[in-house]
């Protein structure tokens, strides 16, 4: 058992937010998903205030040892998610962690705040990659506007609020310093890297976003230095991740100071990779 | 509708072993022993990575699986159709016989079976014809089920793709082989002599584009089996989107591959899939 945030869970590995739909996989693999759920804790894709479509399409690129994706945070809206996803999502047989995201302070302290009144959701992650509306900075490559927003939504919540850092920053330490101050419980790292891809003979943009997120191997040895910096800078724990795919990946992470290990694009290739990952670092350790 | 049913996909993708990769002019055949896979239904998918050097190709390429239509299932065999047009399909079409590949499916959505009395059109173009044949195997399973085929190919060395279906009328691009010109026209000419009719679909997108405007103005029902660039098959990755008519996304994989003609605006272009 690992205790995290007051969470007990079974073991260190869960999912990156938006790496896998457990509504989609359950309507594909039926019940088998549940009797053996691959992750430890289930982290929701990213919910916004109101509905999203997504970007359009392409969506993605494979990049060298990985993918680059620009999906664009389609999601049923917080009413949609709390009405129609939360039941299914309450049925999964380890603790739910919701992932929102808002443009302001306020936005994201809402979302906070509904979320804080439903049982179901044992803990929130707050996404920040999110340009500030005003001053078209991401809100969590600000240090100061980082600690203001997260403060906000600590007034909001009593569950255990994670803030998922961005690695497109000068200084991820003192991102990581400033979610800590503002009250956050943990913080997770890292999300992909900002990256592009140009359609093939041409000068333009390939993904209909026009740039996107790299994540897979590629981003391994990058989210390494992170974790490892930001777990040297902060007391609360890290969920560290960034193109992990086996266990020895999982083990360097938590090695670096990580207290738990979350897999993404590695589910794509293999959805049981999870708790394959968890098998072997028992053995490991 | 029962005989058609699907089956949920076992959870873990499988290690299966090579049987032979066969040549069929442009295209090779991947023949793959399965023998505990469910039963596909036509138009499913799986996602398949060959289990040893896959990566360190061009540009540090394949890294994701690639999706690829049931063919055809034999007993305690599967098979898939394969082109070689990138890095992943490369690699696939350089598999030998007791070489290991992993599968995850089938996934997916398939073809539903024609409404009573109504003739099935199948029309391929290109690799796109993988669908159709093993539809083909399940509609002339049926009794008194008459089924046209009309397969269209950009040359000589294409065409003899359409040896996977039986009693093709082909088109080439380049006139080397059957009629010289466009699929849709031969469409067109089998709409003329009989409009009841269900058609099923499958390949490139400018191909399925004509094939729903003219099916739409005829006001036949029309089943496409879409490609997308997707990373997982599962609906996890979200990358698979097509518009969907009245607004919002499809996603290929969970709401396809084969998606009711009339659910779609347009046929994407850019739908394109890594290769």
């Amino acid at each position: 058992m690992i205790e995290f945030c007051g969470l007990h869970l079974a073991h260190p590995i869960i999912n990156g937010s938006g790496t896998f739909d457990a509504i989609a996989a359950q309507r594909v693999f039926g019940e088998a998903l549940l009797d053996e759920f691959p992750f430890a804790a289930y982290v929701s894709k990213t919910i916004t205030l109101q509905a999203r479509a997504g970007n359009p399409p392409p969506r993605l690129w494979e990049a060298a040892g990985g993918m680059i994706n620009s999906i664009g945070l389609p999601n049923k809206g917080l009413a949609g998610y709390l009405e129609q996803d939360l039941p299914q999502l309450a049925q999964l047989p380890v603790p739910l962690i919701t992932n929102v995201m808002g443009s302001t302070g306020e936005e994201l302290a809402q979302l906070v705040g509904a979320c804080d009144e439903r049982e179901e959701i044992a803990a929130i992650e707050l996404n920040v990659s999110c340009p500030n509306v005003k001053t078209g900075l991401d809100i969590g490559a600000d240090p100061g506007q980082l600690e203001a927003v997260v403060g906000e939504c600590r007034g909001h919540t009593r569950k255990p609020l994670i803030v998922k850092l961005t690695p497109n920053t000068a200084d991820v330490p003192a991102c990581a310093r400033a979610a800590e101050a503002g009250g956050a419980d943990a913080v997770s790292l890292i999300n992909t890297l900002r990256a592009m891809a140009l359609a093939p003979g041409t000068a333009s943009p390939w993904l209909g976003g026009g740039s996107g997120g790299l994540s897979g191997p590629a981003i391994r040895v990058v989210a390494l230095a992170q974790v490892a910096a930001v777990a040297a800078s902060v007391a609360i724990p890290v969920v560290g991740m960034g193109g992990v795919q086996r266990a020895a990946h999982a083990r360097d992470l938590i090695e670096a100071g990580a207290t738990l290990v979350a897999v993404g694009s590695e589910s794509f290739r293999d959805p049981t990779v999870g708790r394959t990952i968890a098998r072997e670092l028992t053995a490991l350790s | 509708m029962s005989e058609w049913g699907a089956a949920p996909a076992p959870l873990e993708r499988r290690l299966l072993t090579v049987l032979g990769v066969e040549r069929l002019g442009a295209y090779r055949v991947l023949r793959v022993a399965d023998v505990e896979t469910p039963e596909p239904r036509p138009g499913q998918f799986a996602m398949l990575a060959a289990a040893e050097r896959w990566g360190g190709g061009e540009d540090e390429r394949p890294y994701l699986a690639r999706a690829f239509s049931v063919a055809r299932r034999r007993v305690g065999e599967s098979h898939f159709l394969l082109e070689d047009v990138g890095p992943g399909t490369k690699r696939l079409c350089e598999l030998g016989e007791g070489d290991g590949l992993w599968a995850l499916g089938p996934l997916g959505k398939g073809f539903d079976p024609p409404t009573e009395r109504r003739r099935a059109i199948l029309v391929g173009g290109g690799v796109g014809i993988a669908p159709l044949a093993i539809l083909q195997d399940a509609l002339e399973a049926e009794a008194e089920r008459e089924v046209t085929v009309l397969l269209g190919f950009r040359d000589r060395e294409r065409a003899e793709g359409a040896a996977l279906l039986r009693g093709a009328r082909v088109a080439t691009d380049d006139g080397s082989v059957g009629h010289h010109g466009l699929l849709t026209e031969l469409l067109a000419d089998e709409l003329a002599r009989d409009a009841r009719a269900v058609v099923y679909a499958c390949g490139p997108a400018p191909m399925l584009e004509a094939v729903r405007t003219m099916c739409a103005s005829e006001d036949v029902p029309a089943q496409l089996a879409l490609e997308a660039g997707m990373a997982c098959g599962f609906g996890a990755c979200f990358g698979c989107a097509v518009p969907k008519r009245g607004g919002g996304y499809l996603r290929v994989c969970l709401d396809g591959p084969v998606i009711d003609a009339a659910e779609l605006e347009h046929v994407d272009a850019h739908a394109g899939a890594p290769a």
